[in-house]
């Protein structure tokens, strides 16, 4: 049998807004159970927040996006995480991972114009005492995120009424 | 006219009572369907890549009569490991364009003229038009909500006569969810024993059981003693794999009755698409490596679905059975002091929500309706409020 905050988990990675009360009824659990497992996740920091996709090319919001592949120099007992720290404390820093590979570090940056973002690389992070090296690479078009696929509509394709 | 040349036996068996449904709902923009009767799953993306490399590689010929001997021993061994039968790939299997047409071969390859046939109601709206087709005559025996719709020994007792041949063992059910557990099962075994009926179990849902036990329900019909010489296995892949429009079904039985649908099969029909098995073996394949993982999550999403939709209509005063397969809620409407078919009439033209009346599933199906929540949550949230608003005007 699955765990109740597996399924709980999977209920809200599928959609964040379900209600305790309905998670409860999906579960057959109790409501009080419900909301201590949930609150539990969230002290464990296993949840850490709850927050829409969305499409910003829908918007009208001016926003660039690149992916930026970082080399950088461990430091001694420190190993990447200091590094890391140092960069992913700029807002303008999405996302960091430490990687296999080629270069150490992906990292997300957002800004409102190409310009802005190149800035950011030449003027905060490259300028960085363990950063080494850096390849830009700006995102075009986004086809797919977090499971979600932002392209195309999908349609029920089955007919109203089947045996 | 050309109505003279129409065989009046065809011609007085009526067409499916969901059909008009169709036709009404077809012409609403905005209706929530609970109506359909498949998955909302779309096929799993490894299988449908599969058939698609078996297009580009050219395998585009027919295949055996009884289907690729491949895909039959991936369904014997299937079987096997999830219903605790075993069945000889060779001589015991058929592959069969969906689980529709395996109904069809059984009941054309056992029943002789006026033989009569068990057909639990309500039911699948094929069995009693299929066993018209084949020469019997269909003997609807009513379930109740009362037995959770599960057809019990007394009730075959009271329908058998000489001429019974066969029952339709349907379990999981469409359209009420209901499931029988081995216990239950043998019951039927015995009363199929003493009059030496033929037992034709469709079992295309037995993979969608909802149970505490998870695995109180795996054991196929012909695995309980003695049963596997009487039985036809029907079953295929729409459900379970979320593999309706492929049209993929087997049917397993004793040697000597496979040999005669067989050739049903081989004269009508010659062999299922070839790209289906090819998607099919896959499906198996894939499932059994990884235990299962595509059945398993689809079940658990329609799990949650079938507990919510439960709890809505118990919360609109409708009193629903729990129903612990398939993937339909069989409420009763009887309280609004409707008919099954003007509540769902209503229902579609006022508040633009598609459900199916109990009764195109057989008379006992009267004040009942058919709702899928193999549906979109979000969607079927939408068609509870409306439908809370209809049982309020009333």
């Amino acid at each position: 049998m699955q765990s109740l905050k597996s399924q709980i988990l999977e209920i809200l990675s599928e959609d964040c807004r379900t209600p305790l009360e309905r998670i409860a009824v999906m579960t057959g659990s109790d409501l009080t159970q419900v909301a201590e497992a949930v609150e539990e996740l969230e002290r464990d920091r296993v949840i850490l927040q709850y927050s829409p996709i969305i499409n910003w090319d829908r918007t009208d919001k001016e926003r660039v996006e690149a992916l930026i592949e970082v080399k950088v120099t461990p430091q001694r007992d420190m190993g990447f995480d200091s590094i890391a720290g140092r960069i992913y404390r700029f807002d303008e820093v999405k996302s960091v991972f430490l990687m296999s590979g080629s270069y150490d570090l992906m990292v997300l940056v957002e800004a409102r114009t190409l310009k802005e973002l190149a800035l950011f690389v030449s003027e905060k992070l490259s300028p960085l005492e363990s950063v080494t090296g850096t390849s830009t690479s700006f995102v075009l078009k986004r086809y797919k995120q977090d499971g979600v696929i932002f392209v195309g509509e999908t349609t029920d394709k089955r007919m109203v009424v089947s045996p | 006219m050309s109505n003279r040349f129409v065989n009046p036996a065809v011609a007085q068996v009526p067409p499916s009572g969901i059909r008009r449904f169709f036709d009404i709902a077809g012409t609403m923009k905005d209706a929530i369907s609970l109506g359909v009767g498949e998955p909302d799953f779309v096929t799993p993306y490894h299988i449908r890549s599969a058939a698609i490399d078996s297009i580009l590689d050219g395998e585009t010929q027919y295949t055996p009569n009884r289907g690729l001997l491949s895909l039959r021993q991936e369904i014997a061994r299937y079987l096997s490991d999830r219903f605790q039968v075993s069945y000889d790939p060779e001589q015991e299997i058929m592959v069969t364009v969906g689980a529709s047409e395996a109904i069809d071969l059984a009941l054309r390859a056992c029943l002789r003229p006026g033989d009569e046939v068990i057909v639990p109601d309500p039911g699948y709206v094929s069995y009693a038009p299929c066993v018209t087709f084949a020469g019997g005559v269909p003997v609807a025996v009513p379930t109740k909500a009362e037995d959770e719709f599960r057809i019990t020994p007394e009730e075959i007792e009271q329908a058998v006569t000489p001429k019974t041949r066969a029952i339709i063992f349907p379990y999981p059910n469409n359209p009420t969810g209901a499931v029988m557990n081995k216990a239950q099962m043998q019951a039927i075994a015995q009363a199929a024993e003493k009059h030496d009926l033929l037992v034709i179990s469709d079992e295309i849902y037995a993979e969608l059981t909802y149970t505490d036990d998870e695995d109180e329900q795996k054991i196929a019909f012909s695995a309980l003693p003695g049963m596997k010489e009487r039985t036809v296995l029907i079953n295929g892949f729409s459900k379970a794999f979320a593999m309706t429009g492929w049209r993929l079904g087997y049917a397993c039985a004793p040697k000597e009755i496979l040999y005669e649908m067989n050739k049903i099969h081989q004269y009508a029909i010659m062999c299922a698409p070839r790209q289906g098995q090819v998607a099919g073996l896959q499906a198996l394949k894939k499932n059994r490596e990884n235990g299962y993982e595509d059945v398993v999550t689809m079940r658990r999403s329609y799990d949650r679905r079938r507990r919510v939709m439960l709890d809505a209509f118990r919360k609109m005063g409708l009193s629903c059975f729990e129903p612990r397969g398939a993937f339909y809620c069989f409420p009763s409407i009887r309280s609004t002091g409707l008919t099954s078919e003007e509540f769902c009439t209503r229902l579609l033209k006022e508040h633009r929500v598609v459900c199916v009346p109990g009764d195109a599933f057989g008379k006992s199906g009267a004040g009942h309706i058919r709702c899928c929540y193999a549906t979109d949550m979000n969607r079927m949230l939408e068609a509870f409020k409306r439908m809370e608003q209809f049982i309020q005007s009333l």
